[in-house]
């Protein structure tokens, strides 16, 4: 096969053939972010979603959105559990995405199993919705080493924390796979203060000259640590960013499970059908600051604050499914039982200590430990066993 | 694998597009046996072609290496014999290059992937550093990278700045990355080779003046000898060569420095005094065993490089020998290096170039009246 192939009709061509609009209006994203379920918990009617001629979204389906509302509720359980086991001194540090719930789980349930995930340092929810030992998945955070989990096994890569640089991992994994006739999506995950390091701005290119299914998924938490968003971008919208790379950019909003699901579906659907990569930003809040290390009220306003806990996307889609009559009390505490057992798992298995091995150190360098590898790895077990003798 | 591959132009079969001139001239090389005078840049061209026939998932990128065949030559043909899918040109971001690498390494692929120039690699630093040689460490080994990163190096060729870098020391220091560097032609084939069969990621650096030097070699044989190690699961890789035995004291160099050394020991013989060439040609791996049994029988060395000597690979031999031969010594280890200058202006390089002359006054110093 030729990588270069066009694809017979893409969703670009399709969009201007059926709307009779132009390549850069599907490109540009809608004039209004795609929201679906208002704040208050209740669906806007079609013409209010955001949507116009070439960016039109179906509403997902009941089963997938109850799987997405406990997997939701899962992952704010996560979010307080971890933040509450790093005050207890049981874990290093914890990157919460506390308010950006509903993101980590559409990130997950959009794709299939053959697909690919690059998640970064504070998308831990998304890591395991996709399916990832929760206990595995914080090793990196617990301290014994820098990563708990098999990237291949899961197809998740591992939790990066140098900005961006795992963009093009995931642009070469979809290149492999294209080469290879597979028909697998990957998911590129980035956060708003990301979108300025170099790495994004080759990933997308790269993705869009090779014509690459990618889905390069920004969550606009509004925030790079203590710096706004207004000090990283003047563009009208990070998702307008697509446009320059020849790749078309949708606007979500992040708070809202429906839209999400159904912005981030399409997404992957068309870049599975050949469409080339595509990038999805999700307006969302970071509700508590970058790490417990951080003390954001250096740099924000607790009214800003007050303004996104009324936007949270738990309770909003907790209203919409209840008032569809899909959720009652019975199923509700159903849910919360499952989440209370991952928290039980996370307690426990953060609780424990594990025992690190000091010459895992020289193991993993290389696959055949270099000459100077094992001079140093003797060296220090000469060192352990004077010391274990000295007792 | 076909045998009668000599080198990618000549590989591609596309015969019928040839004259029947050169057609007839291609199969007179296929049947030459026996060493023949032949380019770096051609034993590394063939090296790739040869290790693309043998396996799918081996992948050559980077800028202009398509149908231009690389600003140097060194993918001459590749496109041609393998198509668009195999070795192809990408937009010119280098991180972009050696990230995608990363991502096709963690997907099953192989990427030998050429960096222009050795200043040219800098803004994949990040990627290099913090991805390629870090991933089988962070996954306990679950995630392998065997990817190269071809990058030329060094100066001597009258380039202009930012093109004629000597950067191994900053890759040496970066745990997780093997570093070669070919001398000769033979080690051309031999070690790229080595390189692309190897599971972890390997920066080669490729001494951009010897492209064009050429050597009798026999490249039937470096196949045979690949096939070989290949069966028998051994190779030359970390391992230091002794490329002109010698007694009088040992001259420790690698890459484009070699023949600048051997150069020196033939000087050096004609006034009577026998010099020792290391080469060394794997910088990570080290091979002490070789630098370290030489150095003890000589008790005198020199370390030569072109790079500058401060924390420089010069400055970790030369204190890795003190460490193990310290008592063999009959004088204090001599560094001969560039100058701890950015690389001069090409009017000003043959000042700043370790040359024949540096290399013998730095021998003279070695303490011979004691």
């Amino acid at each position: 096969m030729t990588i270069s192939a066009e694809a017979p009709e893409d969703a670009a061509s399709e969009a201007v053939r059926k709307f009779g609009i132009t390549v850069e209006d599907y490109m540009l994203p809608a004039r209004h972010q795609i929201q679906m379920v208002g704040p208050d918990g209740t669906l806007n009617p079609h013409t209010e979603q955001g949507t116009q001629p070439g960016h039109e979204y179906a509403l997902p389906g009941d089963e997938e959105l109850l799987a997405a509302y406990e997997q939701l509720v899962v992952g704010r359980r996560v979010n307080d559990q971890n933040s509450a086991l790093v005050r207890q001194g049981r874990m290093a540090v914890y990157p919460s995405s506390h308010g950006q719930e509903a993101c980590q789980v559409a990130a997950a349930l959009c794709l299939s199993d053959g697909d690919w995930m690059f998640p970064t340092y504070r998308d831990s929810v998304a890591v395991m919705a996709r399916g990832v030992d929760p206990v595995q998945t914080m090793t990196l955070f617990r301290g014994d080493w820098h990563g708990g989990y098999d990237p291949a096994k899961h197809k998740v890569g591992i939790q990066c924390t140098p900005l961006t640089t795992q963009l093009l991992h995931g642009v070469g994994v979809a290149h492999a796979a294209k080469l290879r006739g597979e028909d697998t999506v990957v998911l590129a995950m980035c956060g708003d203060g990301a979108t300025s390091e170099g790495d994004f701005h080759e990933a997308l290119n790269f993705a869009a000259v090779f014509h690459l299914p990618v889905v390069f998924f920004v969550q606009n938490n509004q925030y790079a640590i203590s710096v706004p968003l207004a000090h990283q971008s003047v563009a009208p919208s990070l998702a307008h960013k697509a446009v320059g790379y020849g790749m078309a950019g949708e606007r979500v909003d992040g708070n809202d499970m429906v839209a999400l699901l159904a912005v981030l579906g399409r997404a992957v659907r068309l870049a599975r059908e050949g469409s080339g990569p595509l990038l999805v930003e999700a307006h969302t809040y970071r509700m508590q600051a970058h790490t417990n290390a951080d003390d954001a009220t250096r740099y924000r306003q607790d009214s800003e604050v007050a303004q996104w806990v009324a936007k949270d996307p738990l309770s909003r889609m907790e209203t919409y499914l209840t008032d569809r009559g899909l959720l009652d009390d019975e199923r509700a505490a159903g849910i919360a039982e499952k989440a209370e057992a991952v928290a039980t798992q996370l307690r426990e298995g953060l609780s424990e200590e594990v025992p690190v091995e000091p010459q895992d150190l020289f193991k993993y360098v290389f696959s055949t430990p270099t000459p100077q590898l094992k001079e140093q790895s003797a060296l220090l077990a000469d060192e352990l066993s004077r010391e274990e003798a000295a007792k | 694998m076909s045998p009668t591959i000599t080198t990618s132009s000549e590989a591609n079969g596309n015969v019928s597009a040839a004259t029947a001139r050169a057609a007839a001239k291609a199969a007179v090389v296929a049947e030459q046996t026996g060493p023949q005078p032949i380019t770096l840049a051609k034993a590394l061209n063939t090296a790739m072609a040869d290790a693309m026939h043998a396996d799918p998932s081996v992948l050559v990128f980077g800028e202009d290496v398509g149908m231009l065949g690389g600003v140097f030559r060194i993918t001459d043909g590749l496109t041609k014999t393998f198509g668009k899918d195999r070795c192809f040109d990408t937009p010119l971001a280098e991180s972009g290059i050696v990230g995608m690498a990363v991502g096709m390494a963690m997907n099953g692929m192989r990427p030998v992937i050429e960096m222009q120039f050795d200043a040219f690699a800098y803004p994949a630093f990040e990627q290099i550093v913090s991805h390629v040689a870090k991933m089988h460490n962070r996954t306990k080994g679950t995630v392998k990278l065997p990817m190269v990163i071809r990058v030329p190096y060094a100066g001597g060729i009258g380039g202009v700045e930012h093109h004629c870098d000597s950067s191994e020391a900053y890759y040496a220091h970066t745990a997780g990355l093997k570093v070669f560097t070919p001398a000769t032609v033979a080690d051309g084939y031999r070690m790229l080779r080595e390189a692309i069969d190897s599971d972890d990621p390997v920066m080669f650096m490729e001494p951009k003046k010897l492209y064009w030097s050429k050597d009798q070699v026999d490249l039937d044989a470096l196949r045979a000898e690949h096939a070989e190690n290949t069966a028998r699961g051994t190779s030359s890789e970390g391992r230091a060569a002794v490329a002109r035995p010698g007694t009088d004291a040992t001259l420790i160099a690698y890459g484009p420095s070699v023949p600048t050394a051997l150069a020196a020991a033939a000087a050096a013989a004609e006034e009577g005094r026998s010099l020792e060439v290391i080469d060394v040609r794997s910088i990570v791996p080290f091979d002490d065993e070789t630098v370290c049994a030489s150095v003890r029988k000589t008790g005198r060395a020199v370390v030569i490089a072109e790079a500058h000597g401060f924390a420089s690979v010069a400055s970790e031999i030369v204190a890795r020998v003190q460490e193990r031969c310290f008592h063999h010594l009959a004088a204090p280890i001599r560094r001969v290096t560039g100058f701890d200058v950015p690389y001069p202006a090409p009017k000003l390089e043959h000042y700043y170039l370790p040359g024949v002359d540096r290399i013998l006054d730095a021998v003279d110093d070695l303490q011979w009246e004691d």
